[in-house]
C-alpha cells in the first residue's frame, strides 16, 4: 500500500533552515496586514482555521490518520469558552484555558474509542462520534439550540489587552497562531513525530520495533484534538459567538478540503490552503450553494491530480519540503 | 404492549432502508475497497429520478421502481470509469475523499435548482390507505417498503452468496490476478458490481420519495448514521449488514418510543458500546 | 462623535462626487439584504426578498426626491459565522446603512449584535425568535411579520375557542420549538383548554411514525406541531398517511408558510389551520402588489409574508427618511423616527412600532382550502379569523426588553 505522500525529504539541517526562513517570511507578512487595508476579520478568522488544519495535518499527514470529525474540537473548545466568558464571566485567558482543556479530554476519550480500528473505519468512527456530539450539543440547554451562544464579551486579556480593539485582538490571535504553529513544528521533527511517522509508512513495522503504537496514535489524536480546541476558542473572541455550525459535519471536510488543498503532510501547507478556501467563501458567498459545488470540484480535482497540494507541489519542484 | 408492537414495526421500516444502504456500502467495499461517501448523494438521486419520471415523462411509481435504479447505476458506473478507477492502489483514504467531493457536488447542484424543501411524491394508487392491525393503523405503503427491500436483500445476498458471478466476484477480490487468469475482464466487474451498489442505494431512494420527501439533502445527514450502522456491523458479511440494518431500525423506534430525546443519538453511542467491547464489529473481520 | 465626523465626511464626499447637492444634505443610502439565497428559507426570503426590496425602492418616490439608493445582497447560508462576517463586512466596508430579511433565529440573533454595535439599521422579517424585542432587544431593530409569541397566540386561542380543548404537541427539540411549545401551552390553559401530552422529536427527522402513533393513542383533539420547515410538512405528510386526520383529530400548524402549502400540496394539507399576517389574496391592493411581484419572479410565485415584510419595512424606513430630510447613518436615529411613524402600507395595514421594536399588525388565522375551492396554482388559503394587533402580539407590560424601563 502507497503511503499518503511519498516525498517527504529527510529532515537536515538545510531543510530545517529553508523552512525557518518561510516561517519568518508567513510571520512578517502577517504581522503587517493590519497596516495593509487588508480586512483583519478576514485574516483573523483564516487564522484559526489555520490553526486547525495544522492541527489536523498533525494526524493525517504525519499520523496517516484521517479524522472526518475534526469539527467537534472546534465546536466543543467554542461552545465551553463562550460558556465561560458569558456565563461564568471569566477573564479571557482562563475562557480560551478552560476551551482548550475540554477539547483535550474530549481528544482522549474520542481518540481511545476511534484508534480502535485502522484506516477508513477510523474516519467514519470520527464522524459519527462528531455527529453524536452535534446532537447532543443541539439538545443540551447551555449551548443554545439553533440559536447559539451570542454576544459574548471579548474582555482584557492578562487584565491589559482590550480584545474589542480589533488590532489588539488582532495581535493577539495571530500570536495564539504563530505559537501553535511552532508547537506542532517542534512536534514534528521530534523523535515523536519520527515514530508518527513510522507509523504512516508500516504500522506492523513500528510494532515489530517494539513502539506501541496506539499509544502514540493516542498521544497525537489528544495534541491534535487540544490545538483544534485552541484555534476554536480563539475563534470565539472573533466571531463573537458560538453555534451549531462548528460542530456540523459539513465543517469537518472544511478543514479535510484546506488541508488537502495545501498539502497533505506538508508544514505550509494547511495554512495555505485555509487562507484560499476561506477567501473563496468571502469572494464567492454570493453564488450560494455554489460554493459546495466549487468545493466539491476542488475535492476531485485535488485527489485525481494534485495529490501533493499547492504547497506540496512547489515543495517537489523545488526539490524542498517545505 | 400494543403501542409497543407498533413501535417495532415502525422500526423495521427504517431499518429497511439502513439495511439497503449499508448492504449496497458493503458490496462497493467488498470489491473496491472504497467507501462510498457518494452514497447518500446517490440515494437522493434515486428519488429525484423518480420524481423527474413522474413529472416529466409521465412515468408512475411501479416503472420507476426498475428504472430509476438503472439510470442512476449507469451514473455510478461513469464515475467509477471516469474517476475512482484511477485510485487503484492509492491509500483508501483518497476513495474516501474523492467521493466525499462528489457527494458535495451533486448535492450542490440539487440544491441550487431545486432548493432544500421537499418536492412532494404521491404513493401510488394501489398502495394507498391503511389495514388495521388491532393493536396499529399500519399504512399499505409502509408494509410494502418492509416487505420489498427485505426480499431485495435476501436477493441480493443469494446472487453474491449462492450464484457462479458472486463467486468470480469474491473471487476477484480477494486475487484479482487469479481471476484475470480465468479470463474474466476484472475492471468491468468491478465497474457492474459499482453499478449494483449504487442501484440499491438509488432503489431505497425511489422507496423512501412517498414515506420523505424528494430532497436534496435528504441522504446527507442518513449516510452519516449508516456509516455507524456499518461501524458496527463489519463490512465483512453481507448478511450481517443486512440483520445489523434492520436491527438497528428497531433498536432506533424503540427508543423513540422510550426516550425519544436520544432517537438520534442511539445509533452512534451503540456504536461506541460495540467498539468498546469488541472493536472488529459484530459480524467483522479485522479491518 | 467619531462614528458622526466619519459619517460626515463620507457623505460629503459621496454627494460632491455623484450629484454635487449642499453637503450638509447626505441623501445616498444603501441597502443590505441578507437571507438564505439557496437553503431552507431561500424560498420563503431569500431572491425574492431582494426583489422586495427593490420594489420597495421603486415605490418610496424617494429616488424621485434626490435620493440615491443602492441595494446589495449576500447569502448567509444559515450560519451565524457567515451571517455576522457578511454583516460586519457591510457595515465596517461597503457602508451599508440597513440589513433587512434575514430569516433564520441564530443568524438573526448574531447579526443584531453586529448593527447594534455598529449602530445601524435591522429590520428583520424572516426570523422568528420574539427574543429580538425581548431579552436582547436594541434601540436599532425594528421586527417585522411575525414571532413565536404570535404564531402561537393566535392560533392556541383560536382553536381552543373554537372546541379544540385538548392538545398533544409534536414539538422540534430545539429552542425554537420549545419556545413555540410553552407559548401555545400558556395560551392553550389560560383559555380552559388542557395540555394532554407531547413528545419531543429530533430536529431534521424524516420518520414521524413513532411520534405520530403517541399522538394518535393520546386522543387529544387537538395535536399541535411546534416545529418548522421540513419537519412540519414531513409531519402533516405522515399523518394523512396513518389517517389521523380522518381519525377525527385536527392539526394546527403552529408556522407554516405559502411556500409550505406548496410543497405538501392541497391534498393532504386541506384543513389545516394556522396563522400569518400577510397572503397575497388578502384584497385588491395586496392582490395588486402580488401580481407585480409575481411577474418579476424566477417561478411566478407570489410573495410570502417574509418578503411582505420586508417590502412593507423598507416602505415605512424610507418615510423615515423622507421626514429627516437626509443624513441616514445615524442608526438609532432613524429608528427612533420610525418609531414615531405610525405604520400604513398596502400589504399590513394600520399599525405601529413599539418602543421594544415590535411592529404590530393584524393577524390572520387561514384554514388551507380543499383542492376542489383551489382556483389557481397558488390558491390556497381561506380567511377565518382575524385578531387585531394588540392581542396579538407580546403585551408591552410583558416584555422583557431593557429598552421599556428607561
Amino acid at each position: 500500500m502507497s503511503a499518503l505522500t511519498d516525498d517527504t525529504l529527510p529532515v537536515t539541517p538545510r531543510a530545517m533552515r529553508d523552512e525557518m526562513i518561510v516561517f519568518a517570511v508567513m510571520a512578517v507578512l502577517l504581522a503587517a496586514v493590519p497596516f495593509s487595508g487588508i480586512y483583519p476579520f478576514f485574516v483573523m478568522q483564516a487564522l484559526c482555521f489555520a490553526l486547525l488544519a495544522c492541527a489536523f495535518n498533525l494526524l493525517i499527514g504525519y499520523g496517516g490518520l484521517l479524522s472526518f470529525g475534526h469539527a467537534m474540537f472546534l465546536g466543543t473548545a467554542g461552545y465551553v469558552s463562550a460558556h465561560a466568558l458569558k456565563v461564568w464571566a471569566l477573564p479571557p485567558e482562563l475562557g480560551i484555558l478552560v476551551g482548550t482543556a475540554a477539547a483535550a479530554l474530549l481528544g482522549l476519550v474520542a481518540g481511545y474509542i476511534s484508534i480502535k480500528r485502522q484506516g477508513i473505519y477510523f474516519s467514519m468512527i470520527t464522524l459519527a462520534l462528531s455527529q453524536l456530539l452535534y446532537f447532543i450539543y443541539l439538545q443540551a440547554p447551555f449551548t443554545h439550540g439553533e440559536d447559539g451562544i451570542q454576544g459574548i464579551p471579548q474582555g482584557h486579556l492578562l487584565g491589559i489587552f482590550d480584545l474589542s480593539k480589533p488590532t489588539v485582538l488582532y495581535y493577539v490571535v495571530l500570536v495564539g497562531f504563530l505559537a501553535g504553529f511552532l508547537l506542532i513544528y517542534r512536534t514534528i521533527n521530534s523523535p515523536f513525530g519520527e515514530v508518527l511517522k513510522s507509523i504512516r509508512e508500516n504500522e506492523q513495522r513500528a510494532i515489530s520495533l517494539g513502539y506501541k503504537t496506539d499509544q502514540y496514535k493516542l498521544l497525537a489524536f489528544i495534541l491534535s484534538g487540544t490545538l483544534a480546541g485552541f484555534a476554536g476558542s480563539l475563534k470565539v473572541f472573533v466571531a463573537q459567538n458560538a453555534s451549531l455550525t462548528d460542530v456540523h459535519w459539513s465543517m469537518s471536510g472544511e478543514i479535510v478540503l484546506m488541508t488537502l488543498v495545501g498539502g497533505l503532510g506538508t508544514i505550509f501547507g494547511p495554512v495555505v490552503g485555509a487562507f484560499v478556501i476561506i477567501a473563496m467563501q468571502q469572494y464567492l458567498a454570493g453564488f450560494g450553494q455554489w460554493v459546495t459545488v466549487i468545493q466539491g470540484v476542488i475535492f476531485v480535482a485535488c485527489v485525481l491530480l494534485f495529490r501533493r497540494g499547492l504547497v506540496g507541489e512547489i515543495a517537489h519542484w523545488l526539490r524542498r519540503s517545505l | 404492549m400494543q403501542a409497543l408492537y407498533a413501535q417495532l414495526l415502525v422500526g423495521l421500516i427504517n431499518g429497511s432502508f439502513y439495511a439497503l444502504l449499508s448492504l449496497g456500502l458493503a458490496v462497493i467495499f467488498g470489491m473496491l475497497n472504497i467507501i462510498n461517501f457518494a452514497h447518500g448523494a446517490l440515494y437522493m438521486m434515486g428519488a429525484f429520478a423518480a420524481y423527474f419520471l413522474l413529472n416529466l415523462g409521465g412515468i408512475g411509481y411501479w416503472p420507476a421502481l426498475i428504472i430509476a435504479p438503472i439510470v442512476v447505476g449507469i451514473f455510478g458506473m461513469i464515475l467509477e470509469r471516469t474517476m475512482l478507477q484511477w485510485l487503484a492502489g492509492l491509500d483508501h483514504l483518497y476513495g474516501l475523499l474523492l467521493t466525499f467531493g462528489i457527494a458535495l457536488i451533486v448535492q450542490g447542484v440539487f440544491q441550487n435548482y431545486f432548493g432544500s424543501s421537499g418536492l412532494p411524491y404521491a404513493i401510488p394508487d394501489q398502495l394507498k390507505g391503511g389495514m388495521n392491525l388491532g393493536f396499529m393503523f399500519l399504512p399499505i405503503y409502509r408494509g410494502w417498503v418492509v416487505v420489498f427491500s427485505l426480499v431485495v436483500c435476501l436477493a441480493t445476498w443469494f446472487l453474491i452468496e449462492k450464484t457462479q458471478l458472486g463467486a468470480y466476484l469474491r473471487a476477484a477480490t480477494e486475487n484479482p490476478t487469479l481471476v484475470r487468469a480465468f479470463g474474466i475482464n476484472v475492471p468491468r466487474m468491478i465497474t457492474l458490481t459499482y453499478g449494483l451498489g449504487v442501484g440499491l442505494a438509488a432503489l431505497a431512494g425511489v422507496l423512501s420519495a412517498p414515506i420523505n420527501q424528494v430532497r436534496p439533502l435528504m441522504g446527507a445527514d442518513l449516510i452519516i448514521v449508516v456509516f455507524a450502522v456499518v461501524v458496527i456491523g463489519g463490512m465483512g458479511s453481507i448478511m450481517g449488514s443486512i440483520i445489523t440494518g434492520f436491527a438497528l431500525g428497531v433498536i432506533e423506534g424503540l427508543t423513540k418510543y422510550f426516550y425519544p430525546e436520544a432517537s438520534n443519538t442511539v445509533v452512534f453511542v451503540l456504536m461506541v458500546l460495540v467498539l468498546l467491547v469488541k472493536p472488529t464489529g459484530l459480524t467483522g473481520r479485522a479491518a | 462623535m467619531k462614528k458622526t465626523i466619519s459619517a460626515l465626511l463620507l457623505g460629503t464626499a459621496l454627494t460632491v462626487a455623484s450629484t454635487g447637492l449642499a453637503a450638509a444634505q447626505d441623501k445616498s443610502v444603501k441597502i443590505g439584504a441578507l437571507s438564505d439565497q439557496s437553503g431552507l428559507y431561500a424560498d420563503l426570503g431569500g431572491p425574492g426578498s431582494t426583489l422586495a426590496a427593490q420594489m420597495a425602492v421603486e415605490d418610496s418616490g424617494l429616488q424621485a426626491k434626490g435620493w440615491k439608493i443602492e441595494i446589495i445582497s449576500g447569502d448567509h447560508q444559515n450560519k451565524p459565522d457567515i451571517g455576522t462576517t457578511i454583516a460586519r463586512q457591510w457595515l465596517d466596508v461597503d457602508k451599508v446603512d440597513v440589513i433587512v430579511d434575514v430569516p433564520n433565529s441564530g443568524v438573526a440573533l448574531a447579526v443584531n449584535n453586529v448593527i447594534k454595535e455598529k449602530n445601524a439599521v435591522y429590520i428583520n422579517s424572516g426570523a422568528a425568535t420574539s427574543d429580538l424585542t425581548n431579552a436582547q432587544c436594541s434601540p436599532n431593530t425594528v421586527h417585522w411579520t411575525y414571532d413565536t409569541y404570535m404564531l402561537a397566540h393566535t392560533t392556541g386561542q383560536a382553536l381552543v375557542k373554537a372546541g379544540g380543548d385538548t392538545w398533544f404537541f409534536l414539538t422540534a427539540d430545539y429552542a425554537f420549538g420549545a419556545a413555540l411549545e410553552r407559548d401555545t401551552t400558556a395560551v392553550v390553559t389560560a383559555n380552559g383548554g388542557k395540555v394532554v401530552g407531547g413528545v419531543k422529536h429530533p430536529l431534521n427527522t424524516s420518520d414521524f411514525s413513532s411520534f405520530l402513533l403517541q399522538a394518535q393513542s393520546s386522543k387529544a383533539k387537538i395535536i399541535g406541531l411546534a416545529n418548522a420547515g421540513g419537519d412540519t410538512t414531513n409531519s402533516i405528510k405522515q399523518a394523512a398517511e396513518f389517517g389521523i386526520v380522518k381519525g377525527g383529530q385536527k392539526l394546527a400548524a403552529l408556522l407554516l408558510f405559502l411556500t409550505d402549502v406548496k410543497a405538501i400540496g392541497l391534498e393532504t394539507a386541506q384543513g389545516l389551520n394556522f396563522t400569518e399576517t400577510f397572503y397575497w389574496d388578502m384584497n385588491d391592493k395586496t392582490r395588486a402588489f402580488s401580481k407585480k411581484f409575481a411577474a418579476r419572479m424566477k417561478n411566478n410565485a407570489p410573495p410570502t409574508m417574509v418578503q411582505a415584510g420586508v417590502y412593507a419595512g423598507l416602505l415605512h424606513y424610507f418615510k423615515a427618511l423622507d421626514a429627516l430630510g437626509g443624513n441616514p447613518h445615524d442608526g438609532v436615529k432613524v429608528v427612533e423616527k420610525m418609531k414615531s411613524i405610525p405604520t400604513e402600507d398596502d400589504l399590513f395595514g394600520k399599525g405601529e412600532i413599539q418602543p421594544n421594536g415590535r411592529t404590530i399588525h393584524s393577524a390572520y388565522l387561514f384554514e388551507v382550502k380543499k383542492p376542489s375551492e383551489s382556483k389557481g396554482p397558488w390558491d390556497f388559503y381561506k380567511l377565518i379569523g382575524t385578531v387585531p394587533g394588540d392581542q396579538a402580539f407580546t403585551p408591552l407590560s410583558e416584555s422583557k426588553c431593557a429598552l421599556l424601563k428607561k
